[in-house]
């Protein structure tokens, strides 16, 4: 059982991992055609068959470039804090389960019984990247950027904890492998039609599920600075904030743990509120192991969408000014977020299960 | 008239400084919109932006949206209009003559002088003896050249064109220097009467 269980580990990261940086490479491209498409341009369309190739290239341009570390940096830290930011968005996969059973071997990393809790220990780590990135270049626009990042975290810290918790009061349970369960079992939270959609507690509860996903998502995008929080990077007023003075493979880091950080929200949001890889009429990996990988997929289509939605918006929306940021962490997201808490309880207690 | 001019800008100069010193004194409010509680709540109009992005990416995906001309590929070459402005170049006559008689014009209006000329003599002996003189040495230097067309404007005997090459590229900056040969080749055969060849002019 021992040495079967690390293996399967083992390879599970390795596949994870290996997706988790391809699927990163690929929504760099993919966000550059999509907001090419939105925009009524083309994007990189040279590189191979409809610039398929284009991520590669880039790859291969990053790491050629020069690895230049000004004088007046903090070297320690200056070299510390890209593999901040990446860390977390990577680690952070581990608890989402991304797909039923494969030849009886579950498909999630490491399913712990503090599943979400353990989230947002690891993804709020994140902002340490930009922080010490921020204060180790020693320079002013990377200060600004590392002070905004850290302001921006407080404000949505908590309405992202808060706008889960109804989520959590109904399932009863923080592990995330449940949270699927339920909604296998009772439809998914925002969708009420999967399943049985004549009971109507279902649709009742579906009106909180809903604020609680848009200040969720809302939360997210401000988590992983997407563009209408994006104020550490914020090109127009920072010129690029806390990435100006990195380069090369360290800059590549950057880039990574910010995309990386949009498919791990993706995949918590998919998890929380799109039933995980739970697709109606599809049976989960025990009936075989062609539906397994059939989970899965379904899993990193949804995923797919997400980060179409987080790019749909980032092209869409303009940046947020600093203070308008502040208040509406804390003035709506956090208020909306606790009376929704309140709202789903009151539902809970009132109406039979 | 200039005495009407300073006194007409003297005259108004008061006003202006006064104008001036009341916009700097006074504060000035720019009304702002009373928003309803729909516009506060921005989400229609989010919504309405995501729709509209929404569109222009579906039209994209369709292929309904009008792109740029993708340029290598396509190129816009035969809609090109007769007047246009490409490379210069050096035309022969139906005969085959080399057209210009090295009068240097061209050299001397060239804007950014990048046209140079050797002149050669045509011996007495020879049938066109009295054109006196050809090009020995006809260079221009495409890294200079900006395609004013002034060369071809001062030009006497019709010899030099701006033709409709556009794409002049080369790897080193002596590539990048049409010399005689290369101009010819580039300006082909021009047809029409020229009196230098007429033997009674």
């Amino acid at each position: 059982m021992g040495s079967f269980f690390i293996i399967t580990s083992l390879l599970k990261i390795v596949g994870i991992l290996a997706v988790i940086l391809t699927m990163v490479s690929y929504a760099v491209y993919a966000e550059r055609r999509v907001s090419a498409f939105i925009q009524d341009r083309l994007g990189p369309n040279r590189v191979g068959p409809a610039g398929l190739l284009q991520p590669i290239a880039d790859m291969f341009k990053l790491l050629l470039k020069e690895d230049y570390t000004p004088r007046s940096v903090n070297t320690f830290y200056y070299w510390l804090a890209p593999c901040l930011a990446v860390m977390p968005a990577i680690i952070t996969i581990a608890v989402v389960p991304f797909g039923s059973t494969l030849f009886g071997v579950p498909m999630v990393i490491a399913d712990v019984n503090v599943g979400i809790l353990f989230v947002f220990a690891i993804a709020s780590l994140g902002v340490y990247g930009i922080v010490v990135g921020g204060w180790a270049s020693n320079s002013k626009y990377p200060f600004l950027g590392g002070i905004r990042s850290s302001a921006q975290m407080l404000s949505y810290e908590l309405s992202l904890g808060l706008a889960v918790i109804p989520v959590f009061l109904v399932v009863g349970n923080l592990r995330l492998t449940s949270v699927v369960r339920y909604q296998i079992d009772h439809g998914w939270f925002i969708a009420p039609f999967v399943g049985d959609w004549t009971d109507p507690w279902k649709w009742l509860l579906a009106i909180p599920m809903v604020i609680s996903f848009l200040v969720f998502m809302i939360a997210i995008f401000a988590e992983t600075n997407r563009l209408p929080f994006d104020l550490p990077e914020a090109e127009q007023e920072l010129a690029g904030g806390y990435n100006i003075e990195y380069s090369s493979m360290k800059f590549a880091l950057y880039f990574l743990g910010e995309y990386a950080a949009m498919i791990t929200g993706s995949a918590v949001i998919v998890t929380l509120f799109f039933g995980g890889w739970h697709f109606p009429g599809i049976p989960d990996g025990s009936r075989g192991w062609i539906f397994g990988l059939i989970n899965v997929a379904v899993f990193f289509a949804k995923v797919a969408v997400m980060i179409f939605v987080f790019m749909w918006v980032r092209w869409t929306l303009p940046r947020f000014r600093w203070d308008q940021l502040m208040r509406l962490g804390w003035l709506f997201f956090f208020e909306i977020a606790l009376v929704n808490i309140f709202i789903v309880a009151g539902l809970m207690a009132l109406l039979p299960k | 008239m200039v005495g009407q001019l300073s006194s007409f800008t003297f005259g108004h100069c008061f006003v202006i400084r006064h104008l001036s010193l009341v916009i700097l004194t006074m504060a000035i409010t720019v009304p702002r919109p009373r928003l309803n509680w729909r516009e506060r709540l921005y989400l229609p109009a989010i919504v309405a932006g995501l729709a509209i992005t929404f569109k222009h990416f579906k039209n994209m995906v369709l292929g309904r949206t009008k792109v740029t001309m993708q340029y290598p590929e396509q190129k816009w070459d035969s809609s090109l209009p007769d007047h246009y402005r490409g490379a210069p170049a050096l035309v022969r006559d139906e005969d085959g003559r080399v057209r210009c008689v090295a009068c240097q014009l061209c050299e001397f209006i060239c804007p950014p002088r990048a046209i140079k000329i050797i002149p050669g003599e045509i011996p007495t002996a020879d049938r066109f003896a009295k054109v006196e003189k050809y090009p020995e040495q006809f260079d221009i230097d495409m890294i200079r050249c900006i395609f004013c067309g002034m060369c071809e404007e001062v030009c006497p005997e019709q010899a030099i064109f701006l033709r409709k090459d556009y794409a002049i590229t080369g790897f080193t900056r002596a590539d990048m220097v049409h010399h005689k040969e290369k101009l010819l080749e580039i300006g082909g055969v021009m047809h029409g009467v020229v009196l230098k060849w007429n033997e009674r002019k």
